[in-house]
């Protein structure tokens, strides 16, 4: 909330200062017709943003053979669960579901804990080795040796097919240690010294004074590594493909996606209309079952978002990634 | 005699400059403790995978385990077979592809992020405008899966649920429905356009986050001089937010090569690969799914050294015009 005031506070006290100024320079058509195109546009523009949402929700709920018609916009036409019924039948989803929330915690907690720990490193000006280390990470954001290097050293550290490659390869990221650092670096020296006049070790300070001051921008940064992790499937595609019980929710949306495209191309880019027929008796389309794997593989990031939305702004200062 | 001395004041000091500095090393050992088994981590994983890079100069078959026994070493074959002929035009076309539709998709993303910061800047309403934050987020959160399958959606024809053509048909700009994914000169716009949808305000929050640190005196003094609201947002705002325009613009030059991936992957059916295809999916297509090793490694290869070469000369060029610079 505070964050959202001090955006605004610019521009209100101009607008004060615009009223004040105003009368000398005799009537502004620009002070009531801007704030009505303004808000307009950007009505129009969420309107835009909400749009296919809602139309993935309505098509996920209504009855996939009709869905094939096209036509549906904001509502079902014909009201139906098949698709969900479907979707909950495949023995698959639950596994996966299970495999995706599995991955992103382990991730987000060893990510978190690994690059914040060397975030306090680099953000103490009496550290020695401050630049050389904080150069080695920044190259990472550029420096990639390909995706058949990385695979190749996956398979040599025997992680091909292990759970382990999903959050080895992922403990610290680059971006992310800069805007902790940058975080770290902007609290007062005079905390962290009281603490060290008593006695107290890094670790202490880190764990104990640092680690709590740092929780808007940790907050943020949970959310993007959460989102990257929940959202990725190439790691299960290219490391994790040989074994059922590793893949993602992503991964086998990515499937069904990749055979409605498929089947969709010799019909012009479409999804095709061929029925489905699911394990629990009931008949389907693939536009419709994707909607309602696209709704499951969605909610449970759209719920934690509400959490965590009002640290976007505070927790994402970049002024200085600069060294 | 005077050259002995010089020579023998520095060998004196050294050592002792050594001692100090291991001496100031053990006293900082709880933060190396924190750092070092992380850099040796980053370096087995970021850097040591470049061993793999041999493969560029061999006739790689994935059979054999090892990459060092038993492979063919052909020197500069694959670099020649990947730059000529018709695997040549195929790559080259792959090159072409990666930089038009990043940097059609950097411009347009960046200049309708700054539109956008600046129009949110502009709501007076506290609630209206966390609303409009709310809403314009949430595509952000979506996998590239599920948002490439929103896109093949809603450009289909209207009788398969494409709302894009119907809209346009209903407004009378389009007259028949368009083909926007069988239509080769579409498919750049289609990657910008869905990259606009889904990062547009997320885009917006880092610009916003700068524009709160501007100083409201600013506003009031230009104000006293007569400014108007548009002369304001050109000779305040947007000067003060540069250095954030001008960082994410570097950075982003760096990622130039590393298109998104999912949009040509999924989207990019045989009607339209001529403009579809990138160095990425061209990789995973070529290289990892038909066994391919080596000519993906030297695609790989490639595509490092120009992010590299890129992301450099930004930050060069940008430090000569006395901008911020990266590093």
């Amino acid at each position: 909330m505070s964050t959202i005031e001090s955006t605004a506070r610019p521009a209100m006290a101009a607008k004060r200062a615009d009223r004040e100024v105003g009368p000398a320079k005799g009537i502004h058509p620009d002070r009531f017709l801007f704030p009505i195109i303004n808000t307009t546009l950007l009505v129009l523009l969420s309107l835009a943003m909400l749009y296919p949402l809602v139309n993935t929700l309505a098509i996920s709920f209504n009855d996939g053979l009709d869905a094939v018609k096209g036509g549906i916009t904001i509502w079902p036409r014909e009201f139906s669960l098949k698709n969900y019924s479907v979707v909950f039948h495949m023995y698959t989803i639950y596994q996966a579901f299970f495999m995706s929330v599995l991955k992103t915690v382990v991730i987000v907690l060893t990510n978190l804990f690994f690059t914040a720990m060397l975030a306090y490193a680099i953000s103490r000006k009496e550290f020695i080795w401050r630049r050389p280390i904080t150069l080695v990470f920044v190259l990472t954001m550029y420096f990639d040796a390909g995706l058949i290097p990385n695979y190749l050293l996956i398979r040599d550290l025997h992680m091909i097919n292990t759970f382990q490659a999903y959050w080895v390869p992922n403990i610290i990221s680059a971006f992310n240690l800069i805007v902790i650092r940058t975080f770290m670096k902007s609290i007062p020296d005079s905390l962290t010294e009281s603490a060290q006049i008593d006695g107290a070790g890094h670790f202490r300070i880190w764990w104990k004074i640092v680690m709590p001051l740092c929780k808007p921008t940790l907050a943020v940064i949970a959310l993007f590594v959460a989102v990257g992790s929940w959202n990725g499937w190439l790691d299960t595609l290219l490391y994790n493909s040989g074994k059922q019980w590793l893949s993602t929710l992503q991964y086998e949306l990515q499937k069904l996606l990749a055979s409605a495209m498929n089947a969709g191309t010799n019909s012009g880019g479409m999804a095709s209309g061929a029925a489905i027929a699911g394990s629990g008796g009931q008949v389907t389309t693939p536009i419709a079952l994707r909607s309602a794997i696209t709704v499951v593989a969605a909610v449970p990031i759209m719920l934690i978002y509400p959490f965590l939305q009002r640290y976007f702004v505070s927790g994402m200062m970049i002024g200085g990634v600069k060294e | 005699m005077a050259q002995t001395v010089i020579q023998q004041a520095p060998a004196r000091v050294i050592p002792k400059n050594k001692k100090k500095k291991l001496k100031v090393l053990w006293s900082q050992r709880a933060l190396l403790i924190m750092s070092v088994p992380l850099l040796l981590y980053a370096i087995l994983f970021r850097y040591v995978p470049i061993y793999g890079w041999a493969i560029a100069f061999q006739d790689y078959k994935p059979g054999k385990r090892s990459i060092f026994t038993g492979q063919e070493w052909v020197g500069f074959d694959n670099f020649v077979k990947l730059f000529t002929g018709l695997m040549g035009e195929r790559f080259i076309r792959a090159f072409i592809n990666t930089i038009g539709q990043s940097l059609l998709t950097l411009v347009v993303s960046t200049i309708g992020a700054i539109i956008l910061a600046l129009m949110m800047n502009e709501v007076r309403s506290l609630i209206f405008k966390r609303i409009v934050q709310n809403i314009t987020y949430m595509p952000h959160f979506l996998s590239w899966i599920i948002v490439t399958g929103m896109v093949s959606v809603a450009l289909a024809l209207p009788s398969s649920g494409g709302f894009i053509n119907s809209l346009l048909m209903s407004l009378h700009i389009i007259s028949e429905p368009v083909l926007f994914l069988s239509e080769p000169s579409y498919f750049w716009g289609v990657v910008a356009g869905s990259n606009l949808w889904k990062e547009l305000g997320w885009n917006t929050i880092l610009y916003m986050a700068a524009m709160t640190a501007i100083s409201p005196d600013l506003y009031e003094a230009a104000s006293i001089d007569g400014a108007g609201r548009y002369r304001k947002m050109w000779s305040i705002t947007l000067p003060s937010i540069r250095p954030t325009i001008i960082i994410l613009l570097i950075m982003n030059t760096g990622w130039i090569m590393s298109t998104n991936f999912e949009i040509p992957y999924f989207l990019g059916n045989g009607l339209v690969a001529e403009t579809a295809e990138t160095i990425d999916v061209f990789v995973l297509r070529y290289g990892y799914q038909l066994g391919n090793y080596s000519l993906a490694v030297v695609a790989g290869i490639f595509k490092t050294i120009v992010a590299i070469i890129l992301v450099g000369l930004a930050n060069f060029i940008s430090g000569r015009l006395g901008e911020e610079t990266l590093v």
